[in-house]
Parts: structure tokens; C-alpha cells; sequence
């Protein structure tokens, strides 16, 4: 097989397996959109934010140390104990839902029925708020994470494409737990809505805020659901970007990686965030590969915009967003 | 009523600090994605400056104030700190961002308050013919790539003919500074040179990592900030590039960069313009009159970090400048253009940076009307995994000046020519 053909595959993989990871990001806009119509800017922030506080509390890190010891005068900076990953993950998985709690009680409970651009302004406020919160939680120095997940080159997928085709490609372990993570996510979600009376709920509030209000379904509480669930998926997201990069304020922009995503998948079709994020994740990539050296190179960021823009032209609801009819 | 009022005046009076007369402003970036390298960094020229103000009552006996700006690494946040702080009487600007120091050169030209940009923003500044306020002394980017590939002549007993080297560079202004002087390196050494660039902020580089281990070069060599270093140490042990043969600017060689990837980071080697850790008779005057008296810049947690180490070395070579100033003056409340004149009359000898508490950190060098840049040597050191720490394992290398100085001719003579300046110093 020539070269440039196995090459080619190579990056076809790399590029499903990355869009894998976009997708995992792109979902917690999809769940909160859906619900409550609210573009989530804070999304990537979110991510950010989990991503901190599971480090902290692996660590024993004091939150808010530096403040202390600024008013204080005292020198504390670790508890001293180090939690195990399960552990420190369920811990943070409680203060998402903490936190979307608190999201709920003193932003959005103030802004029902206030129109579809002040809740996205107020998402960006929380975006900035929860990043500066963030900072002095945790500091702002960068932090490596380490829930055990594996990295490096998975020498199975090498050795099999090595005897296969006399070349052994390459796949990051890291990427194919995140594929099979993300997997169960979307099977955990789909059960959850399909199957569960909250679920169905949710869906009811998706569909018509007034119909579910009117057969007694709180809003209230499912907006505190979806939060929580979209933080719960920022956690997930935040573990597998910050297990590459290590925590630091720049995970919050992995948010831009979702934004083509869910032009092109749509903002409402969960399948939709894992069919855009491998749709895009295999565009720029490849795109880079075959084009890229010709122009220059550096061209993911600005491909992955230019092909959702093209979907856009033909499907402006994104390939499985709904269609939006206004009638005069 | 008016004796409350006069008390009340005279308390106020009593409890705003005295004005200092040194003003120098600190353009720093504690928030966004460059916070952890700008943390450090700030709080080692905050801390130096701190010192001279505790131990020695400032410099010359006038103390020094160190206004801090948050720029978040941003240009345009970064020329409005400039306009912000400039009429408080700033005497240099230090902004630890090539970009902004792009814009800031032609203004503090013209505001006559000189700029210092050690190891980073336009390389071409070290001719002082042509840029009268700049300076980036002791080395800067094209030193930095000059000496990587001296180290790699080195390495293979003086011949890289033949050798395929990849530059995964930033893909930004700082980061396609060395491409120009690599090429004319090729040129000269015989080597393959292959350009990788990575966009803003460099979280996901699959596809650059994916060409490299296409392409096999023998080197990699790169000029990163930010995330983009840790994920691009990550990435090169993921497809298991030997980490001996990856060697980062002084930009991509500090703590943040290699603690992320753990054990895969071991081995991996960048330049550096000085040494680093705590093991200088300075850091004892530190502890007494800054650490202890509660008095560290920031969350004081930085300290002998790599970018700690350079943010305090531009503290010195700025206060230095400052004392050159007052000697050249013959006044300690100096102002911006004798500032000027103490950068340009500078001199920095081993014995003052051991006077200084700090002997064999920086290379020597002597500044002039015409040389701006200094010597240009850097050295190289080497990460090691298990003990978290870098270890020097050269000596200062000099760069080819042969190759450079044509370059850094042509290039500010271009800038000359397009706002019609005139040489100075014939």
C-alpha cells in the first residue's frame, strides 16, 4: 500500500479519535441548550473549573490558600492527605452539582422568560466569574493530573498495523479511553432520557417549557438537573484535555474546538455533538495532512470553522439540529 | 470640626507611602491561558526590586515602585498599561510579550523611555544604530537559535550535512522569529529544515506530532509559550521522540512545561540565558528581607523557578541600568533619558554579579552606542524527571555572529528605512 495512503489512515483515526474529544465538550452545550435554550458560554470554563477542583482535592490543596495567607498572614497551603482519583472525582462531581445549584438560585431563577441574548450575557458573566473564582480557589500555576488514565502510543494498534500493512500507526491510549468514556456517556444520557422519570421530564422541558410547566414539571429543578449534568460532563472533559495538557487556564478555550461541532452538528441532537466532533476532528485533520504543507500549515483552527460554515450554507439547523420554522 | 478635618488630613497624609522616585512599571499577566509563565516571572522582578527597596533603601538611596498592569499576555491590554502608566513617570518597560513589544517600539521612541527586552520581542533591536530606546541584551531569539545549532554541530563532531531538523514553532509573531536565521543555518550547515507551526494556544497538536513521526528528523527544536510546551513534551513522548534530541527555546525550558509529562518529559533539554534554583548567596537577602518579612511578591511560591530566576535577572540588569544612570547624571532621581543612557552605557562583569549575590547566573557583557543585543551566549540544560529538576550541561556557547550580524544589519535597516530613521552613533 503506498505510503501516503497509510499515512492518510493514520490521520483519518487520529482525526475520529480527536474529534471524540471535541464532542465531549460540545455535549455539555448540547444538554443545556436543549433544556433551557441557553447558549452556555461558561461551558469551557466549567470544564476548567472541575478540572482545578478534582486537582485540588487530589492534591489536599486548600482552597482559597492564598487569600487566607494574604489576610492571615498564615503559611497554609496543603492539607497534607493525597485522595484517591475515585475518590477526588466524586468529590467534584458533587460540587458541580453544588455549583449548578448555586448557578440556578442566583442567576437563572432571576432571569425566566428574560430573552434568549440576556442568558447568554449572563453566561458569559459566570464564565468570567467561575475562571477568576478558579484562580483564587486554586492558583493559576499549571497542575498535572493524573487519575491513572494511560498515555502514550498503544503498542497493540501499532504492532497490528505494523504486521497489517508494514506500518504501525499511531493511536494515543489517552484518546481511545476517551472514545470509550465518551461512548458511555452518550449511552448513560440516552438511558437516562429515554428511560427515567427525570429523564422524560427533561425532555417535556426540551420540547415546550409551557407544556411542562402545565402538567407540573419544575423548572427550577430541571434547569439545577441540567446544569449538573452539563457539569458533570465539563469533568469528564476536563479530565481528558487536562490529562494531556496538565490544569491550566488555557483549557477553558477547548470550548472553541466545540463551537464548529455543534454549528455543524446542531445545538440540540446529542448524537449530532458526536457526529459533528468526528466530522470535524477528521476535516482538519486530514485537511492539514493533504493541504496544510502547501499553505503554510497551521490550518485546524481556522478549517474547522470554514468547513461547519459550508454545512451551514446547505443545513442551517446543523445535520441534526431541528429545523426552525417561523410562521408570519 | 476643622481639628477632626486636620487630624483626619494628617492621618491620611501619614498613611500614604512616601512617593518613590524610580518608577518602574511591572507589565504583567497573572490571568488567562500565559498565566503560569507570567506569575513567576512578575513575582521575581517584583521581589528583586523589593529587596533594594529593604535591604539598601532603593537604588541610590531613592526607593523604587513597581506599578503593576495586567496585560493577560494581550497586546492591545499591553499598549493601553503603556499609556496608562507612562505619565506616572515610568523610567523602562519590561513587558515579557514579543507582540507588545512590537507596538511599544515605536512609541517609547518617540516618549524617549527606554525598553528592555531580554531574550525576547524584535531581534533586530540589538542594533542600537537603528533603535535608540530598545534593548535586549544579554541574547535574544536569533542567538537562541544560533546556539541550538552550534549544540547540535557539537553533538555530531561539527557536521549536520545531511541531518533533517523540525522547528515546531508558535504561530505568531514571536514564534516565526528564528525561522529566517534556521534557513540561513541550512544553508550553511547542509541540514534539512522542516517548519511545523502550531496555532494559538496549542492544546491539541495531533497533526504536527503525527508529521514528525512521518517525517523522522533527527532533531526538534522548539519556540513555544504557554500550553503549547507542555502539550507539544507531552506529545513528543507519546510517540517516543527521543527526548535528548528535543530542545526548546528559553521560552520552553521552565517547570510548567516539563512537570505535565511527568517521567516522559526526563532528558528533554532547552537553552537558557542564566542559571536557575536557589543555590546564590542572593536568595539569603531574599529570605531575610523578603520572604520572611512577608513581603514576596504574589503567593511567594515561585521562588528559584526558572522564570522566577529570569524575571529577577531583568530586575537586576534594570536596576543596574538605573545605577549607571545615576553615576552618568550625577542625581539619583534620574529620569527616562538618562535611563536610556544607563542601558546604553551598561556593563555587567562576573565580579558585579557576584557582588550582586549571583556569580556565574548571567554571562558578561558590555552595552554601547551601536550594540544593544550583548554577546548573545546561552547555555543548555537538561530536565530530569525524578528529581524535578534542570541541570546546566554546557557552558555558555556564543552564537555565529558570522550569520547574525548580516541578519540583524539587513533587518533594521528595513526598519529604518521604512520610518525614516537616521544611524546614530557615526
Amino acid at each position: 500500500m503506498p505510503d501516503q495512503l497509510l499515512f492518510a489512515m493514520e490521520v483519518t483515526l487520529n482525526g475520529l479519535m480527536a474529534g471524540v474529544m471535541y464532542s465531549l465538550v460540545a455535549l455539555g452545550f448540547v444538554l443545556i441548550f436543549k433544556a433551557s435554550g441557553i447558549f452556555n458560554y461558561a461551558q469551557g470554563v466549567l470544564a476548567l473549573f472541575a478540572a482545578l477542583t478534582l486537582v485540588g482535592f487530589q492534591n489536599g490543596q486548600i482552597p482559597f490558600a492564598h487569600l487566607i495567607n494574604a489576610i492571615f498572614g498564615t503559611n497554609l497551603h496543603e492539607f497534607g492527605w493525597h485522595l484517591p482519583a475515585v475518590v477526588a472525582i466524586a468529590l467534584t462531581g458533587a460540587v458541580m452539582v453544588l455549583l449548578a445549584i448555586i448557578i440556578e438560585k442566583f442567576v437563572l431563577k432571576h432571569l425566566v422568560n428574560q430573552a434568549p441574548i440576556i442568558l447568554f450575557m449572563a453566561t458569559i458573566g459566570m464564565a468570567y466569574f467561575l475562571e477568576g473564582l478558579g484562580d483564587i480557589m486554586w492558583g493559576a500555576d499549571i497542575k498535572k493530573l493524573d487519575v491513572g488514565l494511560p498515555q502514550g502510543i498503544s503498542e497493540t494498534v501499532e504492532s497490528v498495523t505494523d504486521s497489517l500493512f508494514g506500518y504501525g500507526f499511531f493511536i494515543d491510549n489517552l484518546d481511545i479511553v476517551a472514545t470509550v468514556v465518551a461512548a458511555l456517556l452518550v449511552l448513560s444520557l440516552t438511558l437516562f432520557s429515554q428511560y427515567t422519570k427525570y429523564g422524560r421530564a427533561l425532555r417535556a422541558v426540551a420540547d415546550d417549557h409551557q407544556a411542562a410547566l402545565s402538567v407540573g414539571i419544575s423548572l427550577r429543578f430541571i434547569w439545577v438537573l441540567v446544569w449538573s449534568i452539563a457539569g458533570v460532563v465539563a469533568l469528564v472533559a476536563g479530565i481528558m484535555w487536562g490529562s494531556k495538557s496538565g490544569v491550566q487556564f488555557s483549557l477553558s478555550l477547548i470550548a472553541l474546538k466545540a463551537l464548529p461541532v455543534l454549528m455543524l452538528g446542531g445545538f440540540t441532537s446529542i448524537p449530532g455533538a458526536i457526529v459533528g466532533g468526528l466530522i470535524i476532528g477528521v476535516g482538519e485533520k486530514l485537511f492539514e495532512f493533504l493541504v496544510g504543507p502547501m499553505i503554510g500549515g497551521a490550518t485546524e483552527n481556522w478549517f474547522a470553522y470554514v468547513l461547519a460554515l459550508l454545512f451551514l450554507v446547505f443545513r442551517p439547523q446543523g445535520l441534526f439540529g431541528e429545523k426552525i420554522i417561523e410562521r408570519v | 470640626m476643622k481639628k477632626t478635618l486636620t487630624a483626619l488630613a494628617l492621618a491620611m497624609a501619614a498613611a500614604t507611602p512616601a512617593l518613590a522616585e524610580l518608577v518602574v512599571p511591572n507589565l504583567s499577566y497573572r490571568t488567562g491561558p500565559y498565566a503560569p509563565g507570567g506569575i513567576p516571572y512578575a513575582d521575581g522582578f517584583n521581589d528583586y526590586f523589593t529587596l533594594l527597596n529593604e535591604r539598601d533603601g532603593g537604588i541610590g538611596g531613592e526607593k523604587v515602585a513597581n506599578p503593576e498592569c495586567e496585560t493577560a499576555y494581550n497586546t492591545e491590554k499591553g499598549v493601553e498599561c503603556y499609556e496608562a502608566t507612562k505619565g506616572s513617570g515610568a523610567l523602562v518597560y519590561n513587558p515579557l510579550s514579543t507582540g507588545i513589544t512590537y507596538q511599544l517600539i515605536p512609541k517609547v521612541t518617540a516618549d524617549g523611555i527606554p525598553l528592555y527586552t531580554p531574550g525576547y520581542g524584535r531581534t533586530s533591536a540589538a542594533n542600537g544604530k537603528v533603535f535608540s530606546n530598545v534593548f535586549n541584551y544579554p541574547a535574544n531569539y536569533w542567538d537562541a537559535a544560533s546556539v541550538a545549532v552550534k549544540y547540535l554541530l557539537d553533538e555530531n563532531g561539527g557536521d549536520l550535512s545531511g541531518k533533517k531538523i523540525a522547528l515546531v514553532y508558535h504561530n505568531s509573531a514571536y514564534g516565526k522569529e528564528p525561522i529566517r536565521t534556521l534557513q540561513e543555518l541550512s544553508k550553511k550547515h547542509g541540514y534539512e529544515l522542516v517548519e511545523v507551526p502550531v496555532d494559538h494556544p496549542g492544546q491539541e497538536q495531533k497533526s504536527q506530532w503525527l508529521q514528525i513521526r512521518r517525517d523522522k528528523p533527527d532533531y526538534v527544536l522548539m519556540w513555544g509559550w504557554g500550553v503549547m510546551n507542555a502539550v507539544a513534551i507531552q506529545e513528543a513522548a507519546n510517540i517516543k521522540f527521543p527526548m535528548e534530541n528535543f530542545i526548546g527555546v528559553w521560552w520552553s525550558g521552565s517547570e510548567n512545561d516539563v512537570l505535565p509529562a511527568g517521567d516522559g518529559a526526563n532528558g528533554y533539554k532547552s537553552l537558557a540565558m542564566h542559571g536557575t534554583g536557589m543555590d546564590y548567596p542572593v536568595y539569603a537577602d531574599l529570605k531575610q528581607y523578603v520572604y520572611d518579612a512577608g513581603k514576596a511578591s504574589g503567593a511567594g511560591d515561585q521562588v528559584g523557578s526558572v522564570l522566577y530566576s529570569r524575571g529577577m535577572y531583568a530586575a537586576l540588569v534594570i536596576s543596574e541600568a538605573i545605577r549607571k544612570a545615576q553615576e552618568l547624571a550625577g542625581t539619583s532621581a534620574v529620569n527616562a533619558a538618562q535611563v536610556r543612557d544607563g542601558f546604553e552605557a551598561l556593563e555587567i562583569t562576573e565580579e558585579r554579579m557576584a557582588e550582586l549575590g549571583l556569580p556565574h547566573f548571567g554571562q558578561p557583557f558590555a552595552a554601547s552606542c551601536s550594540d544593544h543585543g550583548g554577546p548573545g551566549a546561552a547555555l543548555i540544560q537538561q530536565w530530569d524527571a525524578s528529581a524535578k529538576k534542570w541541570s546546566l550541561i554546557t557552558g555558555f556557547i556564543a552564537p555565529d555572529d558570522e550569520v547574525l550580524t548580516p541578519l540583524v544589519m539587513e533587518d533594521s535597516a528595513a526598519f529604518a528605512a521604512e520610518n525614516n530613521i537616521a544611524e546614530r552613533c557615526n
